[in-house]
């Protein structure tokens, strides 16, 4: 079992959490100029790293809210997690340029639309 | 290569079995192919196989980063089935289950396919009507299917407990599917492949993708430099690697799924169980362990091992629904990466590379999809267009919106 530090609750187990997918892909602003293409790319495509991950979580079974997390997708390690639009850790600079994310990329589940421009802008 | 027969079983026995040979060879990387099957499992062997038996391709090769049918052909639950909802899905699986059907005599190699029938329980009035849809489709698409009762259900499986947290209301029942050895199906691949001269390289990760115009030239490995104009990745869980080693993306996660096997007992489980709404499916090996699939752990990972409260929910699950193996312990538990698609079906399709093709994204139930999955894939490679039973499969549904939606429809829960 995990133990995932919520930014606003502090460590608690694996199952109290909801995984939220890859994180920092903000949602495009000119959507009506997108062609099919770029509404795909944002809507399925994903960088699925072997290694480090940015990435979203949610407190679901605690108080309720997303925030960032880095993770090592081999060692499943948590190296550290971020409330929206805070500073990321130092360890964020180590996403390469395979992981980090592309400007203007964008993101997140729809459920968490708003805190997710909060996100981008942060960034 | 060795014809397995009465005979020859009966001739080496008169030499105290000290004549058979090695079933396949361990050749050197030749400089240059013309078409190379990155991943070797069961899926890249069957590709390679048909791509020299159907397609006549003879200088190929097959490069595998660890060893033969080491991933995910050997840590599945080894189900075979067709009854998909959808006709896409539907065609695609039956065609599998046709040359599963001929496969031991074609490979002269016995897989252990078991034709046992698979059951989809049923749970709530939802999941019957699901069911009926579902069986209804399936015979109109020539795919055996029939809606069981609960009693027949207690007839064949009379220790079952249908009065539980889950009731159980009904069933789907296809008597054609059941269960393969798993391991022969990657090694009867293998060795066939191996006769018709495709060179096997194992401990041979591929760490780089040579591209010139838009096109490939060749692979960096870690036995060297292999040129060639084919690349077929066939990688499973490794999938999203490879295509960024060239360039691309794809809509695929990959996600730690776990099984377990208990101590072998006497035989007492004479078909497959399988339950959608709670997420248990229970088989019992010819060697007598029961075999038992758990769920994806939901965040991504490729450390193929999962979590405990996944492991934990299945267990209840099964001990809810069969009681009488509350006391039997369980040997081994292990996890497997499956690269998830956001549809539940495969991409098998060309890319935006020119000569490399891909073939991924069967999650959580690619094994009963091995020789078919190699079929289509070899014609994909071999004439450069997809065959009709792949062309809905292509990497172009995810931006011209034709999904095929097998979530939930397609008698798994993922």
């Amino acid at each position: 079992m995990l133990i995932i530090e919520c930014p606003w609750c502090g460590p608690r187990a694996e199952s109290e959490f909801a995984y939220g997918g890859e994180g920092g892909i903000a949602r495009p602003l000119a959507t009506e100029s997108m062609s099919d293409e770029q509404w795909g790319d944002y809507v399925f495509m994903r960088k699925n790293p072997k290694g480090l991950h940015h990435e979203q979580w949610r407190h679901a079974s605690g108080c309720g809210k997303w925030f960032n997390a880095l993770r090592d997708t081999v060692s499943y390690r948590f190296q550290g997690t971020w409330k929206i639009g805070a500073e990321p850790p130092a360890a964020f600079s180590r996403l390469g340029a395979a992981g980090a994310d592309p400007a203007g990329a964008a993101v997140t589940p729809v459920s968490s639309a708003a805190n997710a421009t909060a996100d981008g802008a942060a960034r | 290569m060795q014809k397995f027969s009465i005979w020859s079983l009966l001739r080496n026995a008169a030499s105290y079995h000290e004549g058979w040979q090695r079933q396949w060879r361990a050749p050197e990387p030749k400089r240059e192919y013309d078409a190379v099957v990155v991943g070797g499992g069961g899926h890249g062997l069957a590709t390679a196989y048909y791509l020299a038996k159907e397609h006549g391709l003879r200088n190929i090769a097959v490069v595998e980063r660890g060893w033969l049918g080491g991933g995910n052909t050997a840590r599945n639950t080894t189900i075979v089935r067709s009854n998909y909802l959808w006709d896409e899905a539907t065609h695609l699986y039956e065609k599998s289950m046709k040359l599963w059907e001929g496969l031991s005599q074609d490979l002269n190699y016995n897989v252990m396919f078991s034709q046992r029938g698979v059951m989809n329980l049923g749970h709530t009035l939802q999941d019957m009507r699901d069911i009926e849809r579902r069986v209804t489709a399936n015979r109109l698409n020539g795919v055996d299917a029939e809606v069981l009762s609960p009693q027949q259900i207690q007839a064949m499986l009379p220790f079952i407990n249908l009065n539980t947290r889950y009731p159980v209301l009904g069933a789907s029942f296809q008597r054609r599917a059941g269960v393969a050895r798993h391991d022969a199906v990657a090694w009867g691949f293998a060795r066939a492949a191996d006769a018709l001269g495709v060179d096997l390289l194992q401990n041979c990760e591929v760490t780089g993708i040579r591209r010139e115009g838009g096109a490939v030239v060749g692979l960096d490995t870690a036995r060297g430099h292999i040129r060639t104009k084919k690349v077929a990745i066939v990688a499973a869980g490794h999938s999203s690697v490879l295509a960024s080693l060239a360039g691309f993306r794809l809509p695929l996660e990959s996600h730690p799924l776990q099984a377990l096997v208990s101590e072998p007992m006497k035989p007492i489980f004479p078909t497959v169980v399988m339950s959608n709404a709670i997420h248990a499916y229970i088989s019992q090996s010819d060697k007598g362990d029961l075999v038992i699939g758990a769920g994806i752990d939901h965040y991504t990972g490729y450390g193929q091992r999962g979590s405990f409260p996944i492991i934990e929910g299945t267990l209840q699950a099964i001990v809810e629904l069969f009681p009488l193996f509350s006391r039997v312990r369980m040997n081994r538990q292990w996890g497997g990466i499956v690269d998830v698609s956001p549809d539940a079906c495969p991409i098998i399709s060309l890319t935006p590379v020119k000569g490399l093709y891909i073939n991924c994204g069967w999650g959580t139930g690619g094994f009963k999809a091995t020789p078919g999955s190699g079929w289509v894939m070899a014609h994909t490679v071999a004439q450069d267009r997809p065959h009709p039973l792949n062309e809905a499969f292509s990497l172009d549904r995810f931006h011209n919106g034709h999904l095929i939606d097998e979530h939930g429809a397609a008698a798994v829960a993922h």
